[in-house]
């Protein structure tokens, strides 16, 4: 791509941008805050104790005393789907986490060093790509066991080939720039060249990017622990929910409903907000 | 041409020797003894020492990953320790519900989203093309699983049209074993639909600002004509692409949507095998799914080469 074809916006164009004026980006916005503030809330306050067992209550739907009705153990769903939002934030927020580490150290290798290393790590990457995370998942619950952190591991790692190619793609388009060469001329390192000149150039696409992975960390985990190889029992996880309402639907519906509603509007607030944000940052794409 | 492909097989061969290390490293490097695993924490050291043996644990890792390597290369993926069967037989019985089940998935998916990302490319900024994209704003957002759970709650508990899943095999004829993965399937594609709606819309959308559309517009070419001689077969480029990097997404989809109808496909096997702690099974599905993925990647990778010149000198 030519240089001078992506133009930094005027302050006033940026101004002109406002995000809340973008539509997608302000309702994905408020049911991101309204995932958060959940998550928060059930930290320290829910309806009921979500692990207080009630014989009598078992599998009822929704009334005033249990707005979204009770599970097989007559426990409050309300109760329980608010804490599986924290599940829900803590495995995007890991997840992502050890994707994005992982494969920003391998783009940086193989983007500022090129040659044999290059190819080698891309040759690995693609070999990632082949285990989506519900394989790798597989694999490490039979070798260890299922865990709410072998389900991150697994996550984590789907995520890295695209972090890794992002990263990469990055360092060689800026690695010979200008700016770079005239560093290395006055005496700059390696060190010096990856951490303070090229890096930063490279987070706008990589936060978008995290922004995207999020939600899709947040389904992945619900697959993971409706198979029962990621959060286990009595923890609250939508996915496990779905497992359990599973084996109720004729008597209870609104149990599978609820907790899977509760993954569709995240991901769906989630992926609203990180459309928007690529609007935002990158005019190019904007439509 | 004959370069680029060679160089496109040989970095797939190095991709799945990648493939096949990644594996062995997490079943016999990690720590963790493949000897405990499958005969639990309390087993005697003799008996141990005999799994050990038998398995090949005593030699050196290189050795055994060779070996290992040899083996699989040669269709010989290990005994399954629960059925005392080749694993190899073992995949590919059950490969005859997960393959049909990923096939229609992706039959269901192409058949959706082709015909509505163009027809919301047609409708850019209007209604058609906001309703799509909401459409496939929400199949994005809903997990597969969930909405094979609503489908059954319709269909099966309320309807009661079909029944809640289980599969009669193929030996009572062809539509039989179909209807039990049409449910299923539908569930399974839903994602991957929404995905390749949206992927369709941008291509098609992208193909009609190029200057020929507008120069077969501006002769006075029928708008139905332009659309699908012209536009559609550009168009069409990357959409087999990203359709062909779905179908391993589909495979592995497949694993959670065979559970929640009990299909008794690949991912059940495997679910099972890690209960009962048959470490050789659970190695040889991963090893064979991941390899089916990376290889279709390939495959899709070259495929975009020779379609579209411009990539290989990219």
């Amino acid at each position: 791509m030519a240089e001078g074809s992506n133009p930094v916006p005027s302050a006033e164009a940026r101004r002109r941008r406002r995000p809340f004026r973008h539509v997608t980006f302000a309702i994905g916005f408020a049911i991101t805050l309204l995932l958060v503030a959940t998550a928060a809330v059930s930290l320290f306050y829910t309806p009921r104790d979500p692990l207080e067992m009630s014989i009598a209550a078992r599998l009822q739907g929704p009334s005033a005393a249990h707005p979204l009705g009770t599970d097989q153990f007559g426990r409050d769903l309300l109760s329980r789907v608010m804490q599986g939002a924290v599940t829900a934030i803590l495995v995007g927020v890991i997840a992502v986490g050890i994707g994005m580490a992982v494969g920003v150290v391998f783009g940086v290798l193989s983007g500022y060093f090129g040659g044999w290393l290059d190819e080698g790590f891309m040759r690995l990457v693609d070999a990632i790509q082949g285990f989506p995370a519900i394989l790798s998942a597989l694999l490490l619950a039979a070798v260890f066991k299922p865990t709410l952190g072998i389900s991150m591991i697994a996550i984590g790692v789907a995520f890295l080939p695209v972090f890794a190619r992002l990263t990469r793609a990055s360092f060689l388009e800026f690695r010979d720039r200008d700016f770079v060469v005239a560093a290395r001329a006055l005496g700059a390192g390696d060190r010096a060249l990856i951490g303070r000149h090229i890096l930063p150039n490279t987070l706008p696409p990589l936060i978008v990017q995290a922004t995207i992975s999020f939600p899709v960390a947040i389904l992945a985990e619900a697959g993971l622990s409706y198979l029962g190889l990621g959060t286990q029992p009595p923890n609250p996880s939508w996915g496990l929910m779905l497992k359990e309402a599973q084996a109720f639907l004729g008597m209870n519906p609104w149990y599978a409903i609820f907790p899977g509603g509760a993954i569709a509007l995240t991901v769906l607030g989630l992926n609203l907000l990180g459309d928007g944000l690529r609007d935002l940052l990158d005019p190019k794409t904007a439509s | 041409m004959h370069g680029y492909v060679l160089r496109r097989v040989a970095a797939l061969a190095a991709t799945l020797l990648f493939v096949s290390l990644l594996v062995f490293v997490v079943v016999r490097v990690l720590p963790g003894d493949p000897a405990l695993v499958i005969l639990g924490l309390e087993a005697s050291p003799e008996s141990v020492a005999r799994v050990r043996q038998a398995l090949g644990l005593d030699r050196p890792m290189a050795v055994q990953y060779a070996q290992w390597v040899g083996q699989a290369l040669r269709g010989d993926l290990g005994r399954s320790i629960q059925y005392d069967l080749p694993v190899g037989a073992l995949i590919v019985s059950r490969l005859a519900i997960t393959l049909p089940l990923t096939l229609l998935a992706a039959g269901f998916m192409i058949a959706a989203a082709i015909p509505l990302g163009v027809f919301a490319a047609t409708r850019h900024r209007r209604w058609g093309d906001y309703l799509t994209m909401t459409l496939s704003q929400l199949g994005v957002a809903v997990p597969g699983f969930w909405a094979g759970l609503l489908l059954i709650l319709l269909f099966s508990v309320r309807l009661g049209w079909v029944q809640a899943g289980g599969f009669d095999g193929w030996g009572q004829g062809l539509w039989s074993g179909v209807r039990s993965l049409l449910l299923p399937a539908a569930a399974l594609g839903l994602f991957q639909f929404a995905v390749l709606a949206r992927t369709t819309r941008s291509a098609v959308l992208e193909v009609l600002r190029e200057e020929y559309v507008k120069t077969a517009r501006a002769k006075g070419v029928r708008e139905r004509t332009v659309l699908f001689r012209h536009a559609l077969r550009n168009a069409l480029i990357p959409v087999v692409t990203v359709a062909g990097v779905q179908l391993g997404q589909l495979l592995a989809g497949s694993i959670i949507l065979e559970s929640v109808f009990y299909l008794p496909g690949l991912g059940r096997l495997t679910l099972a095998a890690i209960s009962a702690r048959d470490l050789p099974v659970v190695q040889g599905v991963v090893l064979f799914v991941a390899s089916m993925i990376v290889t279709v990647n390939a495959a899709v990778d070259i495929l975009y080469g020779l379609l579209d010149p411009r990539i290989r000198y990219g």
